[in-house]
């Protein structure tokens, strides 16, 4: 009898792409219970309409490109883009809204550059990069979180909240509201010190802002568990905490009224968390090396204070980690690790090794 | 205790290994024929000694080795030599190769041998010479001539021998049976090479404590102070060489290089106990400790195994299953190599028979986009970047490969072992690996055939001006003989320079006879041409381009005209 000839190593651990890709889904559950507890529907409605469209998007190219459709699908790629940007975009955006990031996503930033594995950019950024820009309004009414609604208000049901999303009723008087971030951008003038005795959403915070404090504390739960499975490295999200809370810092100006905020205030406002631990470690678009990603964290982190410092838009987790994909490969050319038996590391781009 | 160093990476397989310990060494039948490959270390093969038909006894040499590069062979039992042909042998590539096919006669009769009794008062140079005529070679991976190992060319002292106790292997237990069962064996053997080495200041035996009762074995067995055991923890793949040297001594063996250029010379368990037998007891290597494991076999047992013992009389001994048999590999799951067939016969690197179960190694599933996850590079030992090389490899982009030192990818397995994406990037590696190797010999070859080009035409060049000065000095000679002549005869006429020709032209004129005789001369000449441009012609017209065909055809002409007109010069000569 012939046996198959097969080559070495046989065997593999059972962990495979798909189960990566659950696992971060999964991770994302405290995450989205905090930002469902906070800000009412809006976010399981986004996630269901994100996820409907990317895997009907991802199945019609995939039948376009004549790729084998359940094989792909069974990497859950497409889901993660699809939970990721529906967890990033305000709750009780407009049904269209998500559907437009979603093609966007899977269609144009995945799939058009070859699928998973071959996309220069953060998909699911790419999407909400494009939402912002193209519906400013739409992307940045968020809604006030629970406790800070006024009296006898309450978030909108699931009913009421599809009509909103889906039949674009107005939400009632009182439920939109500004984010920590925007405070901050809006009230040139004041001393931090006034900011938080004049806002509710920093005098009744417990530490960082109403409702993100925990949104925040959700995803940082979520990342911690999947750096503790070995699903990516510390050194990208420790790289960009690190270097925003340096950065703010660095700029805290005692509090002025030229202040952009405080550390912790950076640390636990808007995308931090849910960027350094679920949008920063995509590993096609990164870095790959652990030094490449400790630039390429510090990269991101520096780009998100100096947008939301001095830049036009509140957040920048976006825009920060798509600046950041156009340097990964450059980053890559310069930080290879030391293989065993050289005296030094090389370079990508040298021809011969300098002795 | 000595300190340990850990390596970067590594991967923790399930170890299946004490399925085959529940039993100590066996013994096997002697096989019906032995089928000895010619060539089983690196380096160049030795030439024939046998014809067809000689009997040979037991351990008889079948090959003549001139030097350290090429070991000989032996005959493992008595019997008759029935064929010397190309036959599957146990290699990755799955091709033949120069077997010598032996019909045992069952009675195992000894040639004649005898050992050393005291190897401390023989001189490290011969003891390497028997090393040699014995044929050892690595038994660890590789077959690495273990005389070559233990003569480092360079001039740097050994300082610190290694013995590769590690065997971290998924199911191999044959050098961890050796050292339970034949440990006296191994300690002598250690004595010797430490006798060879000039007794290099550390003797280091570096074994992973999944091994106990070997451990426990060796330090009651060791009595000399000088050999130190050296335990640490299990990690795939710490029994790569220059990962227990990096283990054991927290030093690098230089990329391309060798560990004697740390003074350090590192061998395994099986090849020190071949070297005793050779030593102690005249016996050249014709036997190893070899695993035969696996769900597919019914019994995992190590087994001391005659050389060029074919795989199917092992297998048939030990309850093998071929319909419960997903693959049939010849070393470990991590780094062993597939077989096709159960004819390939055992050679001097077999450490392990492995014929596993659907159930234990199942197909392997297809492979899907790499994702960048970065798991392979948190588990290469060589602290590469596997995800960068296989994106290099794909794209063919040699330079690239090169900077990211695919060439110290040792090709563990790790990598693979964990891809979440199921690349077999080892294969990747191995492949751009020979690609690289193919187009930097044909660089070589190329860049000497610009250089002959570039002399040829210096040559050329040089030779032409050469012709030219001569040219110059005859021209000037002439023309200073001119002007001589001029002076001198300016008083003669024209007429006279005639004549003075005439006289010199009839001086000069040979007889008929002679002259026939030259065109004669001349008429072979021109014949055996002509055939010679036949014959080119023929040959140009089976197997050349049409550019060579019309070359010859037009010298084929020119010699034909040749011909023709000496023909006529001789018949006019002859009228």
């Amino acid at each position: 009898m012939a046996f198959k000839q097969i080559s070495s190593p046989h065997g593999h651990n059972p962990q495979n792409t798909g189960w990566i890709m659950q696992l971060v889904l999964l991770s994302t559950v405290p995450g989205f219970l905090a930002l469902s507890y906070q800000f009412g529907w809006g976010s399981f409605i986004n996630l269901i309409v994100a996820v409907v469209t990317s895997l009907t998007a991802e199945t019609a190219i995939l039948a376009c490109r004549n790729r084998p459709i359940a094989f792909y699908l069974k990497d859950y790629s497409a889901v993660v883009t699809a939970v990721l940007l529906a967890l990033a975009l305000p709750p009780l955006v407009p049904w269209w809204v998500v559907v437009v990031g979603s093609l966007f996503s899977i269609v144009i930033a995945k799939q058009l550059y070859g699928g998973l594995g071959y996309n220069p950019f953060n998909p699911a950024m790419v999407g909400y990069v494009v939402l912002l820009i193209s519906f400013p309004i739409e992307m940045t009414t968020w809604i006030t979180p629970l406790s800070l609604l006024p009296d006898g208000v309450s978030h909108p049901g699931l009913w009421e909240s599809m009509s909103i999303v889906f039949a674009g009723s107005a939400p009632v008087d009182g439920v939109t509201g500004a984010t920590p971030l925007d405070i901050f951008k809006h009230s040139s003038g004041l001393v931090v010190d006034q900011i938080y005795q004049n806002e509710a959403l920093f005098s009744q915070a417990s530490f960082a802002g109403v409702g993100w404090e925990w949104v925040n504390v959700g995803f940082l739960i979520g990342g911690l568990i999947l750096l503790k499975t070995g699903v990516f490295t510390w050194h990208g999200p420790l790289a960009m905490l690190g270097t925003l809370a340096l950065m703010s810092i660095l700029f805290w100006d005692g509090g002025s009224s030229e202040s952009p905020g405080s550390p912790i205030m950076h640390l636990f406002s808007g995308a931090s968390m849910m960027g350094a631990f679920f949008i920063l470690t995509d590993p096609v678009s990164s870095a790959v090396s652990n030094r490449g990603r400790l630039i390429y964290g510090a990269l991101i982190g520096l780009l998100v204070y100096v947008i939301r410092a001095w830049g036009n838009y509140p957040d920048a987790i976006a825009f920060a980690v798509l600046l950041a994909n156009f340097a990964a490969p450059f980053i890559d050319n310069y930080t290879l690790p030391r293989t065993y038996g050289h005296t030094d590391r090389r370079k990508a781009t040298e021809k011969q090794e300098e002795k | 205790m000595s300190r340990i160093w850990e390596i970067p990476g590594g991967v923790h397989p399930p170890e299946n290994k004490q399925q085959s310990m529940t039993r100590s060494i066996g013994h096997l039948p002697l096989p019906a024929t032995l089928v000895i490959p010619l060539h089983q270390h690196i380096g160049a093969p030795a030439k024939v000694a046998v014809t067809v038909g000689q009997t040979v006894l037991k351990g008889q040499k079948l090959t003549d080795a001139s030097n350290l590069n090429n070991l000989p062979v032996h005959a493992s039992s008595s019997g008759t030599v029935i064929a010397i042909d190309d036959k599957p042998v146990a290699h990755p590539s799955g091709l033949n190769a120069l077997c010598v096919t032996i019909a045992t006669d069952g009675k195992d009769q000894w040639i004649e041998h005898a050992g050393i009794s005291d190897f401390r008062q023989c001189d490290p140079h011969n003891l390497l010479q028997m090393i040699t005529e014995a044929g050892i070679a690595g038994m660890g991976g590789a077959g690495f001539p273990a005389a070559i190992k233990l003569s480092p060319s360079n001039d740097k002292p050994v300082d610190t021998f290694i013995i590769n106790a590690t065997e971290c292997e998924p199911y191999i237990t044959a050098d961890d049976a050796a050292m339970q069962e034949k440990t006296q064996d191994l300690i002598q053997g250690i004595e010797i090479v430490g006798h060879i080495l000039n007794n290099p200041s550390r003797v280091l035996v570096g074994i992973e404590n999944n091994k106990p009762q070997a451990i426990v074995a060796l330090r009651s067995h060791i009595k000399e102070r000088s050999i130190e055991v050296v335990s640490f923890p299990t990690k795939y793949p710490s029994g790569g060489e220059k990962q227990l040297i990096y283990i054991l001594t927290g030093r690098e063996v230089p990329s391309g290089g060798l560990p004697s250029d740390l003074g350090m010379v590192c061998l395994n368990i099986g090849t020190l106990i071949a070297i005793k037998r050779a030593i102690i007891d005249g016996e050249p290597l014709i036997s190893r400790i070899t695993t035969v494991t696996g769900e597919a076999c019914g019994v995992n047992r190590n087994y001391d195994v005659l050389i060029g013992t074919p795989i199917s009389h092992l297998l048939a001994h030990n309850e093998f299953d071929e319909r419960n048999c997903s693959r049939l590999i010849m070393g470990g799951p991590m780094m062993g190599f597939s077989l096709t067939s159960t004819e390939v016969p055992v050679v001097k690197t077999t450490n392990c028979i492995l014929a596993s179960s659907y159930s234990e190694i199942p197909s392997d599933l297809p492979a899907q986009a790499c994702i960048r996850c970065g798991l392979c590079a948190e588990v290469c030992p060589a602290s590469l970047l596997p995800q960068q090389l296989f994106w290099y490899a794909q794209a063919k982009d040699q330079e690239r490969l090169e900077a990211h030192n695919l060439f110290d990818c040792i090709e563990c397995g790790a990598c693979s072992y964990v891809c979440p994406s199921n690349i077999p990037l080892v294969q990747h590696y191995r492949s751009s690996k020979g690609e690289i190797r193919k187009a930097n010999i044909d660089k070589i070859d190329s860049d000497n055939a610009r250089q002959r080009f570039e002399f040829r035409k210096l040559r050329l060049e040089q030779a032409d001006e050469q012709r030219q000065v001569k040219r110059e000095a005859r021209r000037l000679a002439t023309e200073q003989a001119r002007a001589t002549n001029s002076t001198v005869q300016s008083g003669s006429s024209a007429a006279d320079i005639i004549a003075a020709a005439q006289q010199r032209a009839m001086t000069k004129q040979s007889t008929p006879e002679q002259q026939k005789a030259k065109f004669e001369r001349a008429l072979l000449a021109a014949q055996s041409r002509l055939e010679e441009a036949e014959n080119r012609l023929t040959e140009a017209t089976a197997h050349g381009t049409a550019e060579q065909q019309a070359r010859c055809s037009a010298s084929l002409e020119s010699a034909r005209q040749k011909v023709d007109q000496t023909q006529n010069r001789l018949k006019e000569l002859s009228d």
